[in-house]
């Protein structure tokens, strides 16, 4: 089997290659997101202590 | 001994990083058995007599379904001992496990969607295991919203756990839609009692993604769930020495 066929799908290409991406953005997505969630979380939490802590010295 | 691990898994902090020291296996083991059930399911696999190639979507339209019921039933689980022991840490993984069940569901009807196209002529019929899989990821997104809708997060989670609960009804009518009803959608050919009628080429890509997906679906999970637990824990000394310390 050949490259050019193996992109081919037989003639699905289409439809085979677009499932394969979109499940590939969806796999991505669920990684990224809770890394971002986690950094803007961290970032937040100490900024509030660094804030409490400034009040009460 | 072993009372004193639950114990301590319970807590917070213990689960934090306990969470942190499995992702990054859980993730290779799925980095890896994804990569192989791809090499299986698109080069070593052959073409169907009747799909040609288009069927190679059922390696990700079919464990990605099963994903889909398999959170539910994991969110729904979570919820009840969440409500029946006030366990946070169970609402804690049922609230997680909302966001990546509803994107499994998405995943499950738009490559169906995309597999019916070229096979059916249609991208959508509204028969029974179409329908009842769309109100399964309708269920999710209500989850989602009504946890989102109540400040109070242990209420929150209360309040989840018994709309998750009482969607579980959905669960078996997804699974014997095709059974029960006359449909466009093909029976069951692998979790049939006699042998699975599907030949082994074909059933080692399909079950090596859904294994992969069980792996991702688990470091993802503990992902959230981390980032569920330091929100939930922000006036906690420990959080606050772990944020400055970033």
């Amino acid at each position: 089997m050949n490259l050019t066929e193996f992109f081919h799908m037989g003639g699905y290409a289409y439809y085979v290659w677009t499932s394969y991406g979109i499940a590939l953005v969806v796999l991505l997505l669920n990684v990224i997101l809770p890394l971002r969630q986690r950094n803007k979380l961290l970032g937040n939490i100490a900024r509030a202590a660094k804030r409490t802590r400034r009040n009460t010295t | 001994m072993f009372n004193n691990f639950f114990h301590k898994m319970a807590s917070p902090k213990y689960f934090y990083t306990i969470a942190g020291i499995l992702i990054p296996w859980l993730a290779a083991g799925f980095v890896l058995l994804f990569l192989t059930g791809l090499y299986y399911g698109l080069v070593k696999a052959p073409p169907d007599y009747q799909q040609g190639d288009s069927y190679r979507i059922m390696f990700i339209h079919v464990p990605a379904a099963w994903m889909s019921m398999f959170i539910y039933v994991v969110m729904a689980g979570a919820g009840a001992i969440g409500l029946i022991w006030r366990i946070k840490l169970a609402e804690v993984v049922a609230i997680s496990s909302a966001p990546i069940g509803a994107w499994f569901t998405f995943l499950a009807l738009v490559t169906g969607s995309i597999w019916g196209k070229p096979m059916w002529g249609t991208w959508w019929v509204w028969d029974a295991r179409l329908t009842s899989e769309l109100i399964l990821l309708f269920l999710y997104l209500g989850v989602i919203a009504l946890y989102n809708a109540i400040d109070d997060k242990r209420t929150a989670a209360r309040a989840v756990a018994i709309l998750a609960l009482v969607g579980v009804v959905n669960i078996p009518i997804i699974h014997y839609s095709v059974e029960w009803w006359n449909t466009l959608h093909q029976g069951p050919t692998v979790t049939k009692l006699d042998k699975p009628s599907i030949h082994l080429s074909m059933l080692i890509p399909l079950l090596l993604m859904a294994f992969a997906f069980k792996l991702y679906y688990a470091f993802v999970v503990l992902m959230r769930a981390r980032c569920e637990v330091l929100d939930r824990e922000r006036h906690t000394g420990w959080v606050r020495e772990l944020a400055e310390k970033k």
